[in-house]
């Protein structure tokens, strides 16, 4: 087993294997995830009954006295822990999409996989369609990658083209979730719209168990696809030249982020930018050239659950005493981040 | 909104010199062909419905009414939509075509560029937060709205540099930011939700007549800087630099032109809501008839854009009867694929 010294990164060589160690960005994944987690006990901690933090972590293993096990146990860890999975989830897919594209603004969001998505939930939701939320939603962000897939292949696929396909399809899915909240009764819509916005509120452990099994079997499978895809960001005639099958990669990958991108979606809704800002701001930490995989997904985590707290506990403080959903914080909050990224992109990469 | 890149790789239309072998004879007949459609479904608007009405019948109780159930009917509620779905349509098809051809830009539109979310943005913050309800006030904010989001896609677009993707990508930013925001505010204030989801898809159902006049300025500054700047706009497709060189002010004819199309997107969206893809498709269809000559193209966008928005009204009421679909959700239908096969059919520059 031999080092090779490079700047900011070891490859770890035994016979034919290698692995390429980054400790900036294994530094930058766990000091994220740790974040992450202490965020998360603490949105476990407070509320309108506020389990003090020596009691939370006896609560989790089910010791301490029966209320807050029961506050901690079937109340709050069902909604972080949802929060948590699902930014990882959100987080992944958009680094995925945006390497696979390319381009900093290619979530899953803006090429229209969420939309399609929130449509198929929607129509679940509204209209009763005989299967359960999570398949429903799975099902519609595989209809718009089929479709994205089909109308963009054109003698293999170009980026820019994949984008702009999938802005048109985002377009017609959102047509498409509009018509059935103008159709629906006033009520359901309000549900509906709650729900589209993105929220974690009243999530259980139903809500965990889709998405935990989802990263239990697509997050093996992003790594392992994760060296194809960093070649691939070398440009498609050199990733071909260094024998990556450069569509079937492609395709594979946009499969696994629609897989994650449905199953977080059927659980929280679309939660708006995590996908699109967690990978960037994964990438500016670990100062690697395509977003990290592991670390976008601990940017992820930390943005949904600390979102959460905000939307939660913020505008109860200010005694209004109602819940802002976690999709419009991370909106409010991710937006501005989203412009700033915008401009150093296109500052950046004129083209 | 800069000499980068030829037209070839911005997917920009073609220039005008190439197009003096047009005829004049047969682009005055495509003007007078396009004059007889609109004619044909604005007739066939005011018979088409819930309740199919005899032509006959229609133009006679257009001449004179008599109190009868389809003098009702034909006066006062399909001529108000008819009418405004011309004004509305021949608005944003106009818009469109300034938009692509200052832009130099096949995928300009009001819709995707974000200009209409961010009128609708303002009108909805106006409602709800200022309490502001009037329609003059409607019509200010939007406005101001489209004016904001106009700058900020310009701005965040690479003020022209960044190529199509970027200007899109940079669209479809501000239009998710503004839907976004436009959410949460609905969602505080549950009242709002109701009349929120039947504007926010673009309608021309149940708006009154009376909006006409607060948008009539708006229309009409609108209108006379297109006329104004329609000369301009042909010799900035040649590049600024040979654009100033035969004395053009570069500077004005942007300015003016970018107003004109900002000022007739707020008065659509002021009367009808946000509606996608107008703009889009229909420069599209004229430029195909007349060539890219903007004295020509313009005159022509505005009376297509009116068709095809008076069409789509029609299809959308009679496709599931007695319910409606929105004209919006029509239009995002039909305009989607016009897009994917506008990119499909491009060579996209490389983001």
């Amino acid at each position: 087993m031999t080092v090779v010294a490079l700047p900011g990164r070891a490859a770890l060589r035994a016979g034919t294997a290698s692995v390429v160690v980054r400790p900036r960005a294994a530094a930058v994944t766990g000091l994220l995830a740790l974040i992450a987690v202490a965020v998360g006990c603490v949105a476990v901690s407070v509320g309108d009954y506020v389990v003090a933090l020596p009691d939370v972590l006896r609560a989790l293993v089910g010791l301490g006295e029966p209320g807050p096990v029961l506050v901690v146990q079937t109340l709050r860890l069902p909604r972080v822990l949802t929060g948590l999975l699902v930014g990882a989830a959100f987080g992944l897919a958009g680094a995925l999409t945006q390497t696979v594209t390319r381009n900093p603004l290619a979530s899953p969001d803006v090429v229209g996989l969420t939309t399609g998505a929130s449509a198929a939930a929607v129509l679940a939701l509204l209209v009763g369609l005989p299967v359960v939320l999570p398949v429903a939603a799975v099902l519609g962000g595989f209809v718009v990658a089929a479709l994205l897939v089909a109308l963009s292949w054109r003698a293999g696929f170009s980026g820019p083209r994949l984008v702009l396909v999938g802005i048109g399809l985002a377009a017609a899915g959102s047509a498409l979730t509009d018509y059935l909240l103008v159709r629906a009764e006033i009520d359901d819509a309000q549900r509906a719209v709650v729900w589209l916005t993105g929220s974690l509120n009243g999530r259980g452990w139903e809500h965990v168990r889709p998405v935990a099994l989802a990263l239990l079997v697509l997050v093996p499978a992003a790594l392992a696809l994760g060296r194809g895809l960093s070649t691939l960001s070398l440009g498609d005639d050199v990733a071909r030249a260094l024998g990556v099958r450069v569509d079937r990669t492609r395709l594979a990958v946009v499969a696994v982020a629609v897989g994650l991108a449905g199953v977080a979606t059927a659980s929280a809704g679309p939660v708006l930018f995590v996908a699109l800002v967690a990978p960037q701001v994964a990438l500016r930490l670990a100062r690697t050239p395509a977003p990290p995989l592991a670390a976008s997904a601990a940017a992820g985590a930390l943005l949904v659950v600390a979102a959460d707290l905000v939307g939660r506990t913020g505008l109860s403080a200010l005694g209004t005493g109602t819940e802002l959903p976690v999709g419009a914080v991370t909106a409010l909050v991710g937006a501005p981040v989203l412009l700033w990224l915008l401009r150093r992109s296109v500052l950046r990469r004129p083209a | 909104m800069h000499s980068g890149g030829s037209p070839a790789t911005t997917g920009a239309p073609p220039s005008p010199v190439g197009a003096a072998s047009l005829s004049r004879r047969r682009r005055a007949a495509a003007l007078a062909g396009a004059a007889v459609l609109l004619a044909l479904s604005a007739t066939v608007s005011l018979a088409a419905g819930s309740r199919a009405l005899p032509t006959v019948d229609v133009l006679r109780v257009l001449v004179s009414p008599d109190g009868s159930d389809t003098s009702v009917i034909v006066r006062e509620l399909r001529l108000p939509r008819t009418v405004l779905g011309l004004v509305v349509g021949a608005a944003l098809g106009v818009a469109g075509a300034q938009l692509q051809g200052l832009t130099r830009n096949a995928l300009a539109d009001p819709g995707l560029l974000g200009v209409a979310a961010g009128a609708a943005l303002a009108v909805v913050a106006t409602s709800t937060v200022l309490g502001v309800g009037g329609l003059g006030g409607q019509a200010a904010a939007a406005v101001l709205g489209a004016l904001g989001a106009a700058l900020a896609v310009w701005l965040l677009g690479g003020r022209g540099r960044g190529g199509t993707l970027s200007l899109v990508l940079a669209g479809v930013a501000v239009t998710a930011l503004c839907a976004a925001v436009v959410r949460v505010l609905v969602l505080l204030d549950a009242d709002r939700l109701d009349e929120y989801r039947f504007w926010v898809v673009g309608s021309l159902a149940g708006r009154d007549l009376g909006v006409l006049p607060s948008v009539t300025p708006l229309l009409v500054v609108g209108v006379v800087l297109a006329v104004a700047t329609a000369r301009t706009l042909d010799l900035l497709s040649l590049g600024d630099d040979v654009a100033a060189g035969l004395g053009v002010d570069v500077a004005w004819g942007r300015a003016g032109t970018a107003l004109s199309a900002t000022l007739l997107t707020a008065a659509a969206v002021a009367v009808a809501g946000p509606l996608v893809f107008v703009g889009l498709v229909v420069p599209h269809l004229a430029r195909a008839l007349v060539g890219p000559a903007h004295r020509w193209l313009l005159p022509l966008s505005a009376l297509l854009g009116a068709s095809l928005l008076i069409a789509c009204d029609v299809v959308g009421r009679v496709v599931a009867r007695p319910a409606e679909v929105q004209v919006g959700i029509v239009t995002a239908l039909v305009g989607a694929p016009v897009l994917v096969a506008v990119v499909r059919r491009r060579r996209v520059a490389a983001a």
